[in-house]
């Protein structure tokens, strides 16, 4: 059969009407039903993420003043605040930025740079996308064995520490993910040049490629940051829900952070500490948005085309 | 070397150290060598971590007992370690889940990529990405405080904790993941297959659902297959909302207990090191660990595999 316009289905004669049956009418309102089904899978997922967000500010933004922000916690929820979950989130996410960031940039940069597509860049390649899918609550677990157990003279037990290397390990792969992603939107043309002065392989990379790439590097690891900040299943794995009543003072000290106080208060039956859980999650949603929105700013004021 | 240079004439200012680069081009390439390493000292970590704990485990409760009892209260004076009550719970709450977000994701996927023009596309992707960065402590508390009261306005039997709010809301929590990635791979189908299928008379709905998703098929399903993964290991939707109740079977309505949520239960009590509950959280993150992987390495071997490859 020779290949006919369907639209002008009115033409045919009877005798091919009978084995070519266009019926463009029907297709097209299936075509409507399917657009529709798309667009409303699309809406009803935001639709959930307004109804979180609508449902959370109307039941926490009433409790979320100063007082909440300044108190420790208390076993009377009116009391109660969340200053040491605060200090703690905020003190683990410098442990966690000090350890991933020249760990996993440097990682980064060696697998991209120093080392060409042998089996190590291989092996290493895919361990690090298997790390990537491994459950979070299992990092807890190696959190609990090797720093909370085995490194106990150094890091003090359920410390600052171990929740911040546990996180850091958490975030790892996803730095080193971004770094190579970002270095790889560095042109080789670049390099080459490097090359053909006579520079370095670690002389380009350093004065040439890495100041480049670097506003891709930082927007990732600000997402991996949001990411360990947001994290609550290893940090109680390794045991950090408990109840503190003072800011740590040095890294070897017990801690408490954001989203465990968040859980400790939804876990809790009485509706007042529900209410902290909502104004608590406000005060993490807010840090979020404002870590995301740094980066969303870094990825366009530095974006480049090469 | 030098004899080409024009080492003599020159200005003082051009002094090349060759040695001191190429001996700081060596340090810094095995500093960050042993960084990269150190992804590698992560798996052994957690495998021999694993392994230790859970053949300590395996001494004292025989693997037999781990498969086939009955029942899993490992807090109790007589205790019983049937994994099977704990991986149930683990099915029930993922198979909600996937029930959720696969459609949903699929479709969500399908609209970005096909239908959005370029300005509400901006728009949609970065709303997505707040829903994928919204914390699973977030979702722990709307399952539990808001979902499961609206629920049980209409199913009455339904439990304060359930693993059907816990797993509905599990799934909206890996929507982002299906849909981003199953993006990528309908995105990447080249034009002339569409092209092709509209010049032999197919409409758009006919043209994805029977050009464009089949051959983006081996990276879909790979999406999926990540999605079930990442139910699998989610911790604090489940503990929060699904409960504390190790039952064997599939009632979606009563309160389960994850494996996530036992590990949990566990480290929130004081347990002592060494102990054999302590040594049963390990076993349980071993069962949890293996799944994972297995998952994860279909999903890499399904890619592989099944890529279709053009041009």
């Amino acid at each position: 059969m020779t290949v006919q316009n369907p639209q002008i289905s009115g033409d045919f004669s009877p005798a091919q009407e009978s084995q070519f049956r266009p019926a463009m009418a029907q297709r097209y309102r299936w075509d409507r039903v399917f657009r529709l089904a798309t667009l409303i899978a699309i809406i009803i997922s935001l639709l959930v993420l307004a109804i979180l967000l609508i449902d959370v500010l109307t039941d926490g933004l009433p409790r979320l003043n100063w007082q909440f922000l300044t108190s420790f916690p208390s076993r009377r929820a009116e009391e109660a605040g969340l200053l040491s979950a605060l200090v703690g989130s905020i003190y683990l996410l410098f442990i966690v930025a000090l350890f991933s960031f020249p760990i996993g940039i440097g990682a980064g940069i060696f697998l991209e740079e120093f080392v060409s597509d042998g089996w190590l860049a291989n092996f290493i390649e895919i361990n690090i996308s298997n790390l990537a899918g491994v459950p979070s609550i299992i990092y807890g677990l190696l959190g609990l064995a090797a720093f909370v157990r085995l490194m106990e003279p150094i890091t003090g037990g359920r410390s600052l520490l171990s929740g911040g290397l546990t996180l850091a390990l958490l975030v790892l792969p996803v730095i080193i993910v971004s770094t190579r992603e970002a270095l790889r939107t560095v042109p080789d043309s670049l390099r080459l040049a490097g090359f053909a002065l006579g520079a370095t392989r670690w002389q380009v990379v350093r004065d040439q490629i890495l100041p480049l790439a670097f506003p891709g590097i930082l927007t990732g690891t600000i997402l991996a940051l949001s990411r360990a900040i947001g994290e609550t299943a290893a940090l109680i794995t390794i045991g950090a829900l408990t109840f503190i009543s003072f800011l740590p003072e040095s890294w070897k000290d017990p801690f408490t952070a954001l989203p465990i106080q968040i859980y400790n208060w939804v876990s809790r039956p009485q509706r007042p500490f529900h209410i902290n859980a909502a104004a608590g999650i406000i005060v993490l949603m807010v840090l979020l948005l404002l870590m995301n929105s740094v980066a969303i700013y870094l990825r366009n004021r530095f974006q480049r085309k090469f | 070397m030098n004899s080409g240079l024009p080492s003599e004439q020159s200005s003082g200012l051009w002094q090349p150290n060759r040695q001191l680069s190429k001996r700081t081009e060596g340090i810094v390439k095995s500093i960050f060598g042993a960084f990269a390493l150190i992804s590698v000292v992560t798996t052994f970590g957690i495998v021999l971590t694993l392994i230790f704990e859970t053949f300590e485990f395996f001494q004292e409760v025989p693997l037999w007992r781990f498969l086939t009892d009955r029942q899993w209260t490992p807090l109790f004076s007589n205790a019983q370690y049937g994994i099977w009550v704990l991986i149930s719970a683990t099915l029930l709450t993922t198979g909600i889940a996937i029930l959720v977000a696969l459609p949903l994701g699929l479709l969500a996927a399908i609209y970005l990529s096909e239908y959005a023009n370029p300005k509400i596309r901006k728009w949609l992707k970065p709303a997505l990405e707040i829903l994928a960065g919204v914390p699973s402590v977030v979702f722990g508390y709307f399952a539990l405080l808001t979902v499961t009261p609206f629920l049980q306005r209409f199913i009455p039997g339904l439990q304060g904790f359930n693993a059907l709010s816990a797993g509905l809301i599990l799934g909206v929590s890996i929507i982002p993941l299906v849909a981003s990635l199953s993006e990528d791979a309908i995105y990447s189908v080249p034009d002339s297959l569409r092209q092709g299928a509209y010049a032999i008379g197919a409409t758009k709905r006919e043209t994805i659902t029977s050009v464009v998703v089949p051959a983006a098929l081996s990276g879909i399903v790979a999406s999926f297959i990540l999605a079930v993964s990442r139910a699998i290991g989610e911790t604090m939707i489940v503990s929060l909302a699904a409960g504390q109740n190790p039952t064997l079977g599939f009632n979606p309505l009563v309160p389960v207990m994850t494996m996530t949520a036992f590990i949990v239960q566990v480290s929130l009590g004081d347990t002592p090191a060494g102990s054999l509950a302590y040594k049963s959280i390990f076993a349980v993150g071993m069962t949890l660990f293996l799944m994972t992987l297995a998952l994860n390495i279909l999903s890499f071997w399904v890619v592989r595999r099944f890529r279709e490859k053009y041009e």
